[in-house]
């Protein structure tokens, strides 16, 4: 399989980082078109600089990004993303912050005015998916926490985006939405087979959700071990009770500490 | 409900119990009128000065809200492009912030070798003093945008003009109609200013004349007119601001 996110001994440095110190450092990393992979890492390794480059909102010092085949030399387009905070507008009922995307990318920004049903349509479709039926025309300050982030992942995906860019997206949340989310997230991946890259603090999360986690050491970040998930899917929330699994987090929380002691 | 009725009752209360205090004090302690009337005394001397009053009040009016329509205008205008531009910004705000520093009075007799005694002059003070806060809070609104929320919207292609025009200015209202109400204040003070240092009319020039004729009645009820019209302009534009950006007032203590 050819990959599909593709950095290539990538160099990145702030233009505001006072010391110079780069954020990650002959970063190398492969994604394949269709998996979900995790970055875990400790905190400040770089891991939301490497969703940057890989959605060309920065771009590197050094070495190279691929992304769909083609060098990344401008935002990529074809990226959807979400983040802990849900970011919604909230002059925009859920609905029209989730059709926000279609406003901007072509061919849709065209037409969404003509063929508005169609695309309404399609929002209320995800919604579904989520888990928010019939609450599009709600504010999102009067949705909980939990429930805007479901809105925030509609919005990352409306426009059917190749990719998928997670940035701890339920960080925020308490223990029980979060599983919830990883199973909405789970089965979101399953229906789309976009890419999906999530950067996160939270091991059971990477290990329940991914393909293929990579542990990034600490800043400068780069990747100090790439680890399979052999787990069939789809996957039950049962199986974060079994031993494999917890050897496999207690694994990775091993690479996570000696990046920090390395530090 | 109880304090409902009290909070809604209290500002007639307030008001109307300052002015009686005014009314005995002046009676008790006899005060001349030519140094301050009683309430009773200007209220007269609004009756029998109203038509006078109402032309010049009118003309006031005018001035004022001209000069507030240029400033929101040109304030919107200039306070996006500040939120865009973190370099025009930084650059011209020196600028901005001594201009603002000039007393505007100071600015009229220049606008009177320019334009002459008339119209121009009141509505210029009026747009002058009043655009300043406008642009401040609208280049603030727009460029504190969430990072996160640029980010999003970057990453599918959208232009810095995309991004000022779906969140910026959407996000920039609360702080526009804000400002506004501070606007609306200040552009009557400069059409005032402007009236009494050059213009025929207003109630500005209508000022000068009776102090300078120690018409002591009339410059009080003039007073009072300009302080009802303050009122009425500013309950106006609070209106709107409550009416166009109900989604920001949703909060406990905006209540």
């Amino acid at each position: 399989m050819k990959p599909f996110v593709d950095l290539h001994d990538v160099t990145h440095v702030y233009a505001r980082a006072e010391d110079g110190v780069p954020a990650v450092k002959n970063l190398t990393l492969r994604i394949h078109e269709g998996e979900f992979a995790a970055i875990v890492g400790p905190s400040g390794c770089g891991k939301s600089t490497l969703m940057k480059l890989a959605t060309g909102l920065q771009f590197p010092r050094e070495g190279t990004v691929f992304v769909d085949g083609r060098q990344v030399e401008a935002p990529v387009k074809l990226a959807g993303m979400a983040f802990q905070n849900p970011t919604m507008l909230p002059w925009r009922t859920t609905l029209d912050n989730i059709l926000l995307p279609l406003e901007i990318v072509e061919p849709h920004r065209g037409r969404l005015r003509r063929n508005k049903a169609e695309y309404v349509a399609k929002a209320e479709g995800l919604l579904e998916q989520v888990g928010l039926k019939g609450q599009g025309h709600k504010y999102p300050w009067q949705l909980s926490g939990g429930m805007q982030q479901r809105a925030s992942l509609c919005r990352a995906l409306i426009h059917e985006p190749k990719l998928l860019m997670l940035d701890e997206p339920f960080g925020a949340l308490d223990s029980f939405t979060r599983e919830e989310l990883w199973c909405v997230m789970r089965d979101l991946h399953a229906a789309q087979k976009v890419t999906i890259i999530l950067v996160t603090h939270d091991l059971r999360e990477a290990a329940f959700l991914a393909d293929r986690i990579f542990c990034m050491s600490a800043r400068p970040g780069r990747i100090v071990a790439e680890r399979e998930v052999a787990f069939p899917r789809p996957r039950d929330l049962e199986i974060t009770y079994s031993p494999e699994f917890s050897a496999l987090v207690h694994e990775l929380r091993g690479h996570i500490a000696q990046a920090r002691r390395a530090a | 409900m109880r304090t409902k009725n009290q909070l809604a009752l209290a500002p007639w209360i307030f008001t109307i119990g300052f002015f009686v205090l005014w009314e005995v004090a002046c009676r008790a302690l006899g005060i001349s009128s030519f140094i301050l009337p009683a309430p009773s005394t200007i209220l007269l001397a609004v009756w029998e000065y109203r038509i006078q009053l109402g032309y010049h009040a009118l003309h006031t009016l005018w001035m004022t809200v001209a000069g507030f329509g240029l400033a929101v205008a040109f304030g919107l205008l200039l306070g996006m492009v500040l939120g865009s531009s973190r370099l025009i910004n930084a650059g011209s705000y020196p600028l901005l912030v001594g201009f603002n520093s000039i007393p505007k009075v100071a600015v009229v007799p220049i606008l009177v070798f320019w334009f002459g005694v008339g119209w121009v002059p009141p509505v210029l003070t009026a747009f002058l003093i009043s655009f300043f806060p406008i642009v401040v809070n609208v280049a603030t609104g727009i460029a504190t945008v969430e990072p996160e929320m640029e980010d999003v919207l970057r990453a599918l292609g959208a232009s810095k003009r995309d991004i000022v025009f779906k969140v910026g200015v959407p996000r920039a209202m609360p702080y526009f109609f804000g400002s506004l109400k501070v606007a609306i204040t200040l552009a009557y003070v400069g059409s005032v200013i402007g009236e009494q240092n050059a213009s025929n009319v207003g109630i500005g020039n209508l000022l000068t004349r009776a102090s300078a004729a120690f018409e002591v009645p009339l410059v009080w009820a003039a007073l009072v007119v300009l302080a009802v019209l303050g009122v009425v302009m500013y309950a106006i534009t609070a209106y709107a601001e409550r009416s166009m950006t109900g989604w920001a007032q949703r909060s406990q203590m905006a209540a």
